[in-house]
């Protein structure tokens, strides 16, 4: 299925829903689509709509191949790269969330279990929330640690443990 | 010994005073040394000297080669290097058992070297229950393994030494069982008195008097193989899993003591075997008529030194085996290691003495046509794997027809 | 009279003879048999994601070798692709062939290390350097191509980086005919041993289902029966010209999808990739190597998604880029994570060697877990 034919289907079990579809990005000389193209869902439905996605046979997405989130330093985005083994058609969700401490989204594990560990560290990295999982703490970093290093204003503490963070010049 | 303990005193005028146990104790005493310190500890020694080679051969690198000929005195500088590091102790162990336990371990397998015999006449003490003697004594090494993994105050070796325990005291059954199927034969227990019931030719051999002979002896070997912590039993020293298993604690000497135990072990196993089903230390009784007529000193000792080298051929020929497959299989799991002895090899065991002694009831003289037939079926067996060894060897040295160097 | 047994916590800490890297489990037994092994991950992380973000696309190249050393081909044409990808760079034929035999070249090698390894935490330490021996000399041709053993940095944006010398495909070419009766000897005494097919068979059994919902990649999901490979279900490059197999477990030693098809899987792939390399030396064209490229990269912004086929399974790099000269967000989606997360739920009720056999049979490598 074509990305349109996606967004139809989709909009059909959720009415009044706004599901948008962005464009790849185009080369600015040749005018081909170099980037992906993606639908953009309000991140209170993430978990109905990837429920229907998996389950309904025209989908049959199957696979959560990838799931991150960016810092748009106005605000967040979390994406989802999703993949079918039986129809071979892939699609990439993406949910935006405000830019604070509170950025929470639901959790998608109940769908995909490999979503448990790339949601911890979507938690560990930037401190999105996910409402309902069951087991989220940090995985990568120490569980003590203080800020989320991959956004873009992040600042690192002087020490650790007592462990400095600096080091001096070497040259001086 | 009695009757070299009679000669020294007869040559020996001082000794005469001396009640006669006393001087039978001291000769046994003194060349108990002399066999420890002139045969065990240099033969553990260089047989892990030889174990480096020829694993080394094996994965096709040349292993140590440079201290000494052939790099011969590796083990030499091995065992000062051990002497002189410093003794670590963690301070959570428990004192006195860290301590004891590679001596309780070294203890076990020495004291069974006693009843090793090296020719018809050179053994320090030919007990009339020799075999039964050997197995129970090398039982302390269990505790002694069992000490030191309880005593390291670590939850690995802990394992290692609880999975070891239950190995060698599992295997022991089948060990008992195959070695129960020679006395049969024999009538004796005395190691002495076994390898005289056989003959120097291998038609003469227990292995194969009657057809549940080499079952016995498979039996024998790999309940050794598992009382030995050689792989594919080895578990209770997976370097993989467990890091070294019950000497994971231990450095510097005490840590060789655990190893040198195993080495010298290997002649142990292969003494055994050798003493029980392949002959001993026999030679043709003309070689051995030949020899003694030569008269003097030469008469004297020459008999025993070929005795002593057939025995020695023989038991090389198994330590060979035993270390070839621990570099050749993977190692079993615990479990597995369990079932294979409770449900395969006990009852094979059990079988076999069944089967031998109805052999001996139904055939008292034993049959020289089996005998014959079973030392042609193994020289046959021993026959196609040369020619195997040829032909993988012919097949991995294919020429290459690409030339890189054009 | 009730017997009060305790479970005992051991630590496989981060030093440990046979995890694969730095990885720590916490492992609860009762005797042999586990309860729960939980992986603690997290030691080998260097934040390379956040590095992508202050350094040039060009110049960022070094870092995706470390995010997988085995296979650092691998991730250094998956980024390649990616920025390649976004910014419209289309690469001459005889890249593209180059990059594949390099590609092809490297899983060799960090399959030779996988099987080699699985074999020495079973206690067969023979193999292993026979793997190792194998290793050096395909690792000595590298090292003529690119000039590194591990880290190669051979692809660029636009190409790769250096020819091939002359000769080198005759030397590569004579590596192969050597190597392919070897493997036999290999398989001979390993994978014919009766005692690796007890070790493996019926272990950490992954049945497709799971491996598809925990997203397991690679070998690891072709072991449990599931026909997917990216070079030839969703083909990049050259990869569509090529004729070559996709093994997939069978469960002969025991369960389909247990540890010993996982390395079967690994063992026949190899063959499969001597033959890619043989048709690739006889298709590679004369041309450049190396397209022009701005000296910094400016792709359009958006975001881009790329996927190949590492050793490992797919190596997934998505790259979201703001217009700049430098990325907004580069991430590496890597296959060792995902077996890792499995590892839980898998480990439930077996013994503490299953588990060495287990971790080792998903050949995982710590680096590409924590990045």
């Amino acid at each position: 299925m074509t990305l349109e034919q996606i967004q139809k289907k989709l909009a059909e079990f959720y009415k009044g829903i706004a599901i948008e579809l962005i464009e790849g990005v185009k080369h600015p000389v040749t005018q081909a689509q170099t980037g992906d193209s993606c639908l953009v869902v309000p991140a209170d439905k993430i978990k109905d709509i990837c429920k229907t996605l998996k389950t309904i046979e025209q989908f049959s997405f199957d696979c959560l191949s990838n799931l991150t989130a960016v810092d748009r330093k106005d605000r967040f985005e979390v994406v989802y790269h999703l993949f079918s083994y039986k129809h071979r058609h892939s699609l990439t969700l993406k949910a935006v969330l405000p830019r604070d401490d509170s950025a929470h989204i639901e959790t998608v594990e109940g769908v995909w279990s490999c979503a448990n560990w790339l949601e911890r560290e979507v938690y560990d990295l930037f401190g999105i929330k996910f409402d309902n999982h069951s087991d989220l703490r940090r995985i990568m970093l120490p569980d003590d640690w203080i800020g989320h290093p991959l956004r873009k204003d992040y600042k690192e503490e002087e020490d650790y443990h007592g462990i400095s963070t600096t080091r001096p010049p070497l040259l001086s | 010994m009695q009757k070299l303990a009679d000669l020294l005193i007869q040559k020996i005028p001082a000794l005469q005073p001396v009640p006669v146990d006393f001087v039978y104790l001291g000769v046994q005493v003194v060349f108990a040394l002399v066999m420890l310190m002139a045969f065990v500890a240099p033969f553990a020694g260089i047989v892990s000297w030889v174990e480096r080679r020829i694993a080394a051969r094996m994965m096709d690198r040349v292993g140590p080669n440079r201290v000494g000929p052939q790099g011969f005195f590796q083990w030499i500088a091995d065992g000062i290097k051990s002497i002189l590091k410093e003794d670590i102790i963690p301070t959570a162990a428990d004192p006195i058992l860290f301590r004891l336990a590679p001596y309780l371990v070294f203890a076990g397998m020495f004291a069974a070297f006693v009843t090793i015999p090296f020719s018809s006449g050179l053994i320090i003490a030919d007990l009339n229950v020799g075999i039964f003697y050997l197995i129970a004594v090398t039982s302390i090494v269990v505790v002694g393994i069992l000490m030191a993994g309880w005593a390291s105050n670590n939850k690995y070796s802990l394992l290692g030494g609880m999975r070891s325990a239950a190995q060698i005291v599992s295997y022991e059954i089948p060990a008992g069982l195959a070695i129960l199927v020679v006395v049969f034969l024999t009538g004796s227990l005395s190691i002495q008195d076994i390898i005289k019931g056989q003959g120097a030719y291998p038609w003469q051999w227990y292995l194969f008097d009657n057809p549940f002979m080499p079952v016995a002896f498979l039996s024998l070997f790999i309940s050794s193989l598992a009382e030995g912590n050689r792989t594919p039993f080895d578990i209770p020293e997976a370097e993989s899993e467990l890091v070294s298993g019950y000497s994971t604690e231990y450095s510097g000497m005490r840590f060789v003591f655990f190893y040198f135990e195993e080495w010298a072990n290997l002649y142990l196993i292969a003494a055994v075997g050798t003493a029980l089903f392949l002959g001993g230390w026999q030679i043709p009784p003309e070689v051995k008529t030949w020899a003694s007529a030569l008269g003097g000193v030469v008469g004297f000792t020459l008999p025993h030194a070929l005795e002593f080298a057939t025995f020695f051929l023989k038991s090389a020929v198994i330590v060979f085996i035993i270390i070839w497959i621990r570099w050749t299989l993977p190692r079993i799991r615990v479990d597995q290691l369990m079932s294979l002895c409770w449900k395969y090899l006990t009852p094979f065991g059990f079988a076999a003495s069944l089967g031998v002694a109805v052999w001996m009831v139904v055939f008292p003289q034993g049959v020289m046509s089996v005998r014959y037939a079973l030392c042609a079926g193994a020289a046959t067996i021993v026959l196609y794997f040369f020619y195997r060894v040829a032909y993988q060897v012919w097949y991995s040295r294919q020429p290459i027809h690409v030339n890189p160097f054009v | 009279m009730e017997l009060n047994t305790e479970e005992m916590l051991l630590n496989m800490g981060p030093q440990h003879p046979s995890t694969h890297g730095v990885i720590r489990f916490v492992v609860k037994t009762d005797g042999e048999v586990m309860s729960a092994a939980v992986p603690d991950i997290g030691y080998l992380h260097r934040s390379i994601e956040k590095i992508a973000e202050k350094a040039t696309y060009n110049g960022f190249m070094p870092w995706t070798d470390r995010v997988d050393y085995l296979a650092a081909m691998n991730c250094n044409v998956a980024y390649a692709m990616a920025v390649e990808k976004i910014a419209g760079i289309e690469i001459s034929r005889r890249a593209e062939y180059l990059r594949v035999i390099a590609m092809e070249l490297n899983r060799i090698i960090s399959h030779l290390l996988a099987v080699g390894s699985l074999g020495m935490d079973i206690g067969a330490y023979t193999p292993f350097v026979h793997a190792l021996r194998e290793r050096e000399k395909a690792n000595d041709l590298i090292e003529e191509l690119c000039g590194q053993r591990l880290t190669y940095n051979y692809a660029r944006i636009g190409g790769v980086i250096y020819d091939m010398t002359p000769n080198w495909d005759a030397k590569v070419l004579a590596f192969l005919e050597q190597f392919e009766p070897l493997l036999n000897e290999f398989d001979r005494l390993l994978t014919d041993a009766k005692i690796l097919k007890k070790r493996l068979g019926g272990v950490g059994v992954v049945t497709a289902e799971e491996a598809i919902n925990y997203n397991l990649v690679g070998p690891n999901l072709r072991g449990s029966g599931v026909k997917w490979d990216l070079r030839k279900d969703m083909p990049y490059s050259v990869y569509p010209e090529l004729d070559f197999e996709v093994p997939v477990g069978t469960g002969e030693a025991g369960v389909l999808g247990d540890c010993f098809d996982r390395y079967n899987v690994r063992m026949k792939e190899m063959r499969e990739s001597v033959k890619i390399l043989r048709q690739c030396f006889e298709r590679i064209p004369a041309g450049e190597y190396q397209v022009k490229v701005p000296k910094k990269i400016r792709p359009p912004a958006g975001d881009v998604y790329v996927r190949t086929e590492s050793t490992r399974g797919d190596l997934g790099v998505y790259l979201v880029s703001d217009g700049s000269d430098k990325a907004c967000r580069v991430k590496f989606r890597c296959g060792s994570f995902n077996a890792m997360s499995i590892v839980e739920k898998i480990s439930r009720g077996m013994m503490v060697a299953d588990l060495i056999a287990f971790i080792a049979s998903l050949d995982i490598v710590a680096p590409e877990i924590d990045r």
